[in-house]
């Protein structure tokens, strides 16, 4: 191991402590005794006592989840037809158009689609809740999806498409029996990232939620209005907790991936 | 991996070739369907014509294609011989004309309904499946019974010698591996037909080589009708029952490799295949020969044209080895030239001459090389006569 130089050192030291210092702060005083956020008076778990009977925020939790779950779903299915359809739709009329507006909701600003939505869902009589959020969430994170399976479509040899059409497959068998195996980690990932996106949005779920289906961001911002509880602070600590663990997951899983495929290649160096 | 391992190995299966068929005598003993006009051809391209926008990739063209031939599409880049393959896929429909598979029209039929297998370029193996898988893949989807389909895809594991791998996947094995289990994928459903793209081109030259005669002894075994799609005019030559060279969408000659080799139709064809001296002149017909005056102040060279050919300007096509080199003057030959030795191409087994003429024309001869190196009879700047017999060269009318 290389010892860093004392500049390298330095910029590693601010850019951390740049990134976690505020959350560091949260998980500190999530353990904290005092009522008062910015009072230390000494350890407790007691917050996260409270937090578990706050039939509010679990509720949202679980609101949340569910909005997640559905949307991520919804949005994994559209996300994939679409990215399908403009890869290997060959060159239709209007192609171009068609994939500059699928990626356009990207840049929208969430105002604008939060506010788009909620009109629509006006315009149609549909009664605000869990439905309309689902609705809003699968609209902005399938673009998401769409983006992360185009590429994996993009980079795949499309002769192994038309090996399995002429071993006798129908098109949609093909598409089930040897696309789709083949793009499910592109899938998986698009899957998770409009899970993540759900999870956290604020903006448009505030726009389209109703009286009777609060999501968790939703809970957190307006209890935040009323002042900062030791409550919240737990919350966030337990969230970074599971963020944590999924991101090491991940890491892990994908580095496993490497290993097997290394030895996959010496396997074919040796047979060879 | 040597030619000829397969002999003796197991019952393969014999395809579209019912009993009575087989025991009708050949009219020669040699496999020449295309001589006799009796034949049925398998395919049957007629007027094919394949338009993308404005380039015509296949230019209105006919040929027919018999059983148990292993056919060759030979030519260039961009010639149009992988879109006759995707034609005969289905992956492609023509714009014109029609495709004839035993006598049916085969262009509304799609890919999957056609008793058409391709082998890729690529191989297009199933990642996530095993190498049993793969070959299975194709069986599995006409639904035949399991034991069936295991006896099948074992018999195809031997057929190609890859049994030790059958439960790997295909990043598991080389590159050659692969190549075999593309090969026994496309064999496994024993289609009518096996279309190979540029099938050994990402093997080695001399595994290449290898690979070429087990694909003969594999074609010959099962019977299957091949059709290969190649711009290796060496390994054209090798497989091919019939060879097809391409140019520009248009059938340029199609005949046995010897044929084309020997007797090219083109200069195109000639200079395609092999290295080919190619000498304009002006002919004057002298019976059955014509002589062809080529230069000033050199005497003309006699040829003997496989068509009668009208006087008038003409090509005179001469291979390199159909070329003697000699110090004296040759007397038994008519055609003799004298020029000077310009440069030598030691190739080991033989060299290739550069011989200048008084006229700044170079003729290539080559002369294998039966001494060491250190005593090659001639070298830069010698005198030497070159000369070829009056049947040696093709001549061919502009």
């Amino acid at each position: 191991m290389r010892r860093l130089s004392w500049f390298n050192a330095t910029s590693l030291t601010l850019g951390f402590a740049f990134l976690y210092i505020p959350m560091l702060v949260v998980i500190i005083y999530s353990f904290n005794e005092s009522r008062l956020v910015t009072v230390w008076s000494g350890f407790s778990t007691k917050w996260y006592g409270e937090l578990l009977r706050n039939e509010a925020f679990l509720d949202a939790a679980w609101v949340t989840l569910q909005v997640g779950f559905f949307s991520s779903l919804l949005a994994t299915v559209l996300g994939t037809m679409g990215a399908y359809v403009l890869v290997r739709g060959g060159r239709f009329y209007g192609r171009t158009l068609f994939s500059g507006m699928m990626y356009a909701p990207l840049v929208m600003p969430e105002v604008i689609t939060g506010l788009s939505l909620l009109l629509l869902f006006i315009s149609i009589n549909l009664d605000r809740g869990i439905v309309t959020i689902v609705l809003a969430h699968a609209t902005f994170s399938m673009c998401y999806v769409s983006v992360v399976v185009s590429s994996r479509l993009v980079s795949f040899d499309r002769s192994v498409e038309e090996a399995a059409l002429d071993l006798g497959c129908t098109p949609f068998e093909a598409f089930r029996l040897v696309t789709l195996p083949i793009i499910a980690p592109a899938v998986i990932s698009g899957w998770l990232l409009a899970l993540t996106l759900s999870l956290d949005d604020l903006v448009i779920a505030s726009f389209v939620a109703g009286p009777s289906a609060t999501t968790l961001p939703i809970k957190v911002f307006s209890s935040i209005r009323l002042g900062v509880s030791p409550e919240i602070n737990a919350l966030s600590t337990i969230l970074i907790v599971i963020v944590t663990i999924g991101t090491i997951t991940a890491s892990l899983s994908t580095k496993r991936a490497l290993v097997r495929k290394q030895r996959a290649e010496r396997m074919a160096e040796q047979s060879a | 991996m040597r030619p000829g391992q397969f002999i003796g190995r197991g019952v393969f299966f014999v395809h579209h070739c019912p009993v009575g068929e087989k025991a009708k005598p050949m009219p020669q003993n040699v496999f020449a369907p295309w001589t006799d006009p009796q034949a049925k051809p398998l395919i049957r391209f007629e007027n094919v014509t394949k338009r993308f926008g404005d380039f015509t990739a296949v230019d209105d063209l006919s040929v027919d294609i018999y059983e148990r031939e292993f056919f060759a599409l030979l030519g260039p880049s961009g010639c149009g011989k992988t879109t006759m393959m995707r034609m005969l896929a289905g992956f492609e429909t023509p714009t014109s004309g029609t495709i004839m598979l035993d006598g049916k029209d085969i262009s509304p039929v799609p890919p999957n309904k056609r008793s058409v297998n391709m082998m890729f370029q690529s191989y297009a193996l199933f990642p996530h499946l095993t190498v049993y898988d793969n070959i299975a893949f194709g069986l599995k989807r006409d639904k035949l019974p399991a034991e069936q389909i295991d006896a099948r895809v074992k018999e195809m594991l031997r057929l190609v010698q890859i049994e030790r791998f059958a439960q790997r996947k295909p990043d598991q094995i080389s590159g050659g591996q692969r190549q075999r289990v593309a090969l026994a994928r496309s064999l496994a459903k024993a289609p009518k037909l096996l279309l190979l793209d540029e099938p050994l081109s990402a093997l080695d030259k001399k595994l290449r080589q290898d690979t070429q005669f087990e694909l003969m002894d594999i074609q010959e075994k099962t019977g299957t009708t091949f059709v290969i799609v190649t711009h290796d005019q060496e390994e054209a030559m090798t497989v091919a029952s019939r060879v097809a060279v391409m140019n520009f969408g248009k059938l340029i000659q199609v005949d046995t490799p010897t044929q084309i080799y020997e007797a090219p139709n083109s200069a195109y064809v000639a200079d395609f295949i092999g290295d080919v001296n190619i000498i304009e002149g002006n002919a004057t017909v002298d019976g059955e020969r014509v002589l062809i005056s080529w230069a000033e102040g050199q005497p003309d060279i006699i040829g003997t044209p496989a068509q009668p050919v009208a006087p008038g300007r003409v090509s005179f096509v001469i291979r390199p080895e159909k070329i003697a080199i000699s110090s004296e003057k040759p007397t038994d030959r008519r055609n003799a030239v004298h020029g000077k030795v310009l440069d030598i191409a030691y190739l080991g087994n033989m060299s290739t001459y550069h011989v200048e003429m008084p006229d700044g024309t170079v003729i290539k001869a080559t002369a294998a090389n039966q001494r060491r190196r250190d005593s090659l009879p001639y070298t830069w700047e010698d005198p030497v006569w070159l000369s070829w017999t009056d049947t040696a060269g093709v001549v061919l009318a502009e």
